[in-house]
């Protein structure tokens, strides 16, 4: 079996599972974010009274946070009242930043777990050898309800890293080529596992990048192996036991590829979908109006460093607006400890509270008809961040801030 | 048996093309059916009656999680959903709030046709009398569909 469906077999009381078979499993955590009123309501309407187990529930508000509208501090107020009436005490409100950074850094997650989150992007948690996968409003109510969920066990794709990465290139742009070779339907309802010794080389924040944006290629969930450097970031943090499940030598991968990126350069996903992806330098002439530095895919402390000091003395383009949004308190504090943030706003940036900003259109930089945004976050489908006329190219970090510097689309300096 | 005229969508429809992010914080099931496919076809949401039915390519569904996105469509009066293939969070909140959502591989509907769907029986029945079957549904799904939704379904179970 592979480690993925270890967890699942753990989780649903059986020794064996294998691809395409449906199983009952327990929840290690549930996390609601503060897209979903609906969660509270439909755990109401199915007769719902006390959550299963309030110790293994979680809210993040970090889509609508601060709040900008009357009716997002409404969906607020009562998650609140609901989090209080339940005695959750994990309630982490519009201080802390978006969830899939905010859950990590405060230690719950871990490998070997079963997570659940509202939100499509919990695939992140898969570079923790955690089972992380999204749900909607009303399978999260029945989570809260009985602390179990069906899963049908994904077949599991393994995708291996080789090579040597120049310069300048990130982990964004590892996965975007990945997505445009593969197509954003390559997964889906399947697992998806990165190997090799590019992913044995990346830091957390980078394996991340990885495991997050695997949900754009559709996949259900998504795992890199723990190691030296996994036990290193959960270890001063995680205070719960947790197993490290082996993929078993004989097991059978769906696909496997293999991906050299020793050539690769920086690239973007073009406007409008996210498997549109070319080599920045042949983009084109691409004028700008707004970067987007932020987002659970693009938001932690080595994206703002890349971004500050690429920017480091120099002022953005006249007629560009960069907008850096940390994805935590935790990478905000850090980052303003190591001066990043004093340099990126003498360089001319705007920085918003923590949390997912304008990645999907709600507040803090939505853009109008005809503009162009380059943007570190994880979708430019069309309307995504804000008109449907507008246009979004996905980019690393480090191309976000050059493309910043010189006011049109740029991988380095020129 | 449902019954309705085709509307036909490309590949790869998206969660923010079915409802934009712009209108999540809507709760409001009436207002929320209002913007029906507007990042894909502005005039659907005032076009569609109820009962039609969308034809689709691949990924249907794919992006984000939310539930607005199968709200809006029940709450249009989308009768079915048929697709090549849907993506997964959008597959189980279709399951949960039971809109019928059909896998077919091999889709040539034309736009306005009148099909009749069966859902408990597996097929689909085309105006000029053919018959299409599709694979049929896990037991386990099919108990939801039968109690209108995974909310009437644990209802009973918790009442």
């Amino acid at each position: 079996m592979h480690a993925l469906w270890k967890i699942l077999a753990e989780k649903s009381g059986q020794e064996n599972v294998e691809a395409g078979e449906i199983v009952n499993a327990e929840i290690d955590l549930a996390e609601v974010n503060d897209l979903y009123l609906q969660v509270i309501k439909s755990f109401y309407e199915m007769g719902g009274k006390k959550v299963w187990d309030p110790d293994k529930v979680t809210f993040v508000f970090d889509h609508y946070s601060p709040t900008p509208t009357i009716k997002a501090a409404e969906n607020h107020k009562q998650m609140r009242e609901f989090c209080d009436e339940q005695n959750i005490e994990k309630l982490f409100d519009i201080n802390k930043g978006v969830c899939h950074q905010v859950m990590p850094e405060a230690g719950l997650v871990y490998p070997g777990m079963l997570l659940t989150a509202t939100d499509s992007h919990t695939t992140t948690h898969g570079s923790f050898g955690a089972f992380g996968t999204g749900v909607g409003a009303t399978d999260l109510a029945t989570i809260l309800l009985e602390g179990e969920l069906w899963f049908r066990v994904p077949e599991v794709i393994k995708i291996n890293i080789t090579g040597s990465l120049k310069k300048g290139v990130m982990a964004k742009d590892i996965i975007l080529h990945i997505l445009g070779e593969l197509g954003q339907d390559a997964a889906v309802y399947k697992a998806v596992e990165f190997a090799g010794p590019v992913v044995d080389n990346l830091e957390m924040a980078e394996r991340m990048v990885l495991c997050n944006m695997s949900v754009e290629m559709g996949a259900k969930t998504s795992y890199i192996k723990p190691d030296q450097t996994t036990r290193e970031y959960i270890d001063k943090r995680v205070d719960h036991d947790y197993t490290v499940y082996e993929t078993d030598a004989d097991f059978e991968y769906d696909e496997t590829y293999e991906f050299d990126v020793s050539n690769l350069e920086q690239v973007t996903a073009a406007p409008h979908s996210i498997d549109n992806v070319i080599n920045v330098k042949d983009a084109g002439d691409v004028k700008i109006d707004q970067v987007f530095i932020g987002t659970c895919t693009g938001g932690r402390v080595n994206d703002i460093k890349t971004a500050a000091e690429i920017l480091k003395g120099k002022k953005i383009a006249k007629g560009v607006r960069l907008i850096v949004i940390p994805a935590s308190d935790e990478v905000m504090r850090e980052s303003m400890k190591k001066g990043y943030i004093d340099s990126l706003m003498e360089s001319g940036a705007a920085i918003s509270a923590p949390g997912c900003g304008p990645c999907l259109g709600a507040h803090q930089g939505v853009i109008a008809d005809g503009e162009t945004c380059v943007s570190t976050s994880s979708r430019n489908f069309p309307g995504r961040m804000g008109s449907t006329g507008a246009k979004i190219y996905s980019a690393s970090p480090a191309t976000a801030a050059y493309s910043a510097l010189y006011g049109k689309l740029i991988g380095g300096a020129e | 048996m449902r019954k309705g005229n085709v509307h036909k969508f490309g590949d790869n429809i998206d969660t923010d093309q079915i409802y934009p992010g712009r209108y999540l914080d809507i709760s409001d099931h009436k207002k929320i059916a209002e913007h029906a496919m507007e990042g894909a076809d502005p005039e659907f949401a005032a076009e569609v009656k109820a009962g039609d039915i969308i034809a689709a390519g691949s990924n249907f569904g794919c992006g984000s999680s939310r539930e607005h996105a199968v709200i809006t469509l029940k709450k249009a009066g989308v009768g079915a959903v048929i697709a090549k293939s849907f993506a997964r969070i959008f597959y189980r909140n279709a399951v949960n709030l039971a809109l019928p959502v059909i896998q077919i591989k091999d889709l040539d509907f034309k736009e306005n046709e009148k099909l009749e769907v069966n859902l408990e029986e597996a097929y689909i029945k085309r105006a000029d009398g053919s018959i299409i079957e599709f694979t049929p549904l896990p037991e386990n799904i099919l108990e939801i569909y039968k109690a209108g939704g995974v909310i009437p379904y644990y209802k009973a179970k918790h009442a």
